[in-house]
């Protein structure tokens, strides 16, 4: 299946919900936010959060700012 | 006497503001932090690097300091307002410093647009520090879009060259009935002093901080600045003159001073 995570093409294998691409990709998914096709989907609604062919995934943290 | 600063109903001790963004590591980040004791430091949003996983900078603020997301990388209001609500979804709280660029060679905010993105978030029930060039009329719309601060710019972001605009922040500090935090530009603490004295209410730095030889050092001269700024502020200084004026008295002096002809 093949999605679009931080405007990358990905192939993912056995991946079925959002919570397995957060674990797949980032090292502490404790400050992670995310979206899909630009809507904001919260840690607890990761595990039933299904992703299907095409999805546009954004997986976004905080970093240094001014 | 009291000197503490409100903002949106919460209380500051600290009125200087350290933004997070060019530090070497986030040590140095961390020991700036608690060696200027302040209280609300400014993160940006960024997609996560999927190739190479970076420690959370949140990891290095401590919990009683207030996270202020700025909006960076918004080129228009729907794009701030974007952000904000990704940043409001981390669980990290609602306050965000509105910041909307669209020239990457001066970095210059768009007021026009900040004042959209202010309605549009106070509405929403953010509590909103728009970043903004000063401009009296700018600065009045936003007080009107339910802004919680104003944050003028002293200089160009980045640039160390203190209070270029200082005459017309004196205005914004005159007319608007918000606190006015004095946010770019700032390089030493003798500006950010500058700025308190003449009546600002808050200033932020970052890139003097992060990019000095001693990061946590400087924070701290900027905090103490800040603060000497304020007490001098309300001491209500007196004025300049051109002529000198004796500061002591002009009797009882041990010789005679010859008369003038």
């Amino acid at each position: 299946m093949k999605v679009t995570i931080n405007g990358t093409m990905k192939e993912l294998t056995n991946s079925s919900c959002l919570s397995d691409i957060v674990s797949q990709f980032c090292k502490q998914p404790k400050n992670i936010i995310t979206e899909v096709n630009g809507h904001i989907i919260t840690s607890n609604d990761w595990n039933h959060t299904s992703i299907k062919e095409g999805d546009q995934i954004e997986l976004v943290a905080f970093v240094g700012g001014g | 006497m009291d000197s503490s600063l409100m903002i949106a109903g919460k209380q500051f001790k600290s009125r200087f503001f350290l933004g997070t963004g060019k530090f070497k590591n986030k040590k140095d980040l961390k020991d700036s932090i608690e060696a200027s004791g302040v209280e609300i430091v400014t993160v940006a949003l960024r997609r996560i690097d999927l190739e190479h996983h970076e420690d959370n900078i949140v990891d290095y603020i401590p919990k009683n300091v207030t996270l202020l997301t700025n909006t960076s990388g918004a080129r228009n209001a729907q794009e701030a307002v974007r952000i904000a609500s990704l940043a409001k979804a981390s669980g990290h709280g609602n306050w965000v410093k509105i910041e909307v660029i669209n020239d990457s060679k001066y970095l210059l905010p768009d007021n026009a647009e900040t004042i959209k993105a202010t309605e549009i978030l106070a509405a929403e029930g953010f509590v909103v520090l728009p970043y903004m060039y000063p401009d009296l009329y700018a600065a009045q719309a936003l007080m009107k879009a339910g802004a919680a601060t104003i944050m003028p710019l002293g200089s160009l972001i980045g640039s160390n060259r203190g209070l270029k605009t200082r005459e017309f922040i004196k205005i914004l500090i005159d007319e608007i009935d918000l606190p006015v935090v004095v946010d770019a530009g700032i390089g030493a603490p003798s500006q950010a002093a500058e700025a308190m004295e003449s009546g600002a209410d808050a200033v932020l730095a970052n890139t003097a901080v992060a990019t000095a030889g001693n990061p946590a050092l400087l924070a701290k001269a900027f905090a103490w600045a800040v603060e000497a700024g304020h007490l001098a502020y309300l001491s209500q200084l007196s004025g300049q003159k051109n002529l000198a004026t004796p500061s002591s008295p002009l009797t009882g002096f041990l010789y005679d001073i010859p008369a003038k002809n």
